[in-house]
């Protein structure tokens, strides 16, 4: 029998954040990403699904905390990432271009050195309501 | 009488900040909102539009036509902008919702067709947060 179950917990942030490959012509940038290349910004209103998968503890019944999970994500990625400008304010994406994919991986990273390594780890984040990514897929 | 309404949505940068106010009192008035380097929303746009029925078509409006005059005058100047920066409209104003709400209204009422009446400008800014304007 299966004993894993999965635990989600849901925030939300907002930043502002432009898409850009400085290795590229202003032309091919427009070319790619347009309107998401304004060099004045636009932003999003992102909702962030963590989702953990293990066995959970048989002692407390609970894969994790949800409390202390809660706690977790305020502080080490909430803090760092709400009201900013991801682009500018965040230090993981001075040399990354913070498409929802790469926001995805980069939160994954910095979770993964938090949360219990017997459990599996995946972040869901949605840039609109329409538009969202998995990471690890 | 009915009201007809069509949702919209755009994403843009702004922040929150009055520069006849030292950094200090932006800072106490606005918090992380005044972040120098902007932050970002998706907004939903309802805009609710009324009057009467017209007998043959059965029509208030065409919403097709209400979707265009948004698309045309409010959604192209926003989407993908910086409030503050971008928006003709928005210029020396302060980018609140309230404000924007306001200033929606102000373009988009002179191109509805006679007898079709602006009733509300609502702004979802976050999903927990949302403006309404009736004109008045």
């Amino acid at each position: 029998m299966n004993e894993k179950v999965a635990v989600f917990r849901k925030e939300h942030f907002n930043a502002a954040h432009r898409l850009n490959n400085p290795n590229w012509t202003e032309e091919k940038n427009q070319s790619v990403f347009g309107k998401c290349n304004n060099p004045n910004y636009h932003g999003h209103n992102y909702e962030l699904v963590v989702k953990l998968v293990g066995i959970a503890n048989e002692e407390t019944g609970y894969l994790m905390d949800m409390k202390e999970l809660s706690t977790l994500i305020k502080k080490e990625v909430l803090e760092k990432f709400d009201h900013k400008n991801l682009n500018l304010d965040v230090a993981e994406f001075k040399n990354l271009n913070p498409t929802a994919e790469n926001i995805s991986k980069v939160i994954y990273q910095i979770l993964r050195n938090y949360v219990n390594k017997e459990l599996q780890l995946q972040i869901r984040l949605y840039e609109t309501e329409r538009n969202f990514v998995e990471y690890p897929a | 009488m009915v009201y007809l309404t069509r949702l919209e949505h755009f994403n843009a940068a702004h922040k929150l900040y009055n520069p006849k106010w030292s950094p200090e009192k932006n800072e106490a008035v606005f918090g992380e909102c005044a972040n120098d380097n902007w932050h970002g929303h998706n907004f939903n746009l309802y805009i609710t539009v009324k009057g009467e029925v017209n007998a043959d078509t059965g029509f208030l409006m065409d919403v097709k036509k209400l979707k265009v005059l948004i698309l045309q005058y409010v959604i192209e100047p926003l989407d993908h902008k910086n409030l503050n920066l971008d928006v003709p409209f928005l210029k020396d104003k302060m980018c609140s919702t309230e404000n924007l709400a306001i200033a929606i209204w102000g373009e988009l009422k002179p191109h509805l067709p006679e007898n079709v009446f602006l009733h509300c400008v609502k702004i979802f800014e976050t999903p927990r947060i949302c403006v309404e304007y009736f004109g008045n």
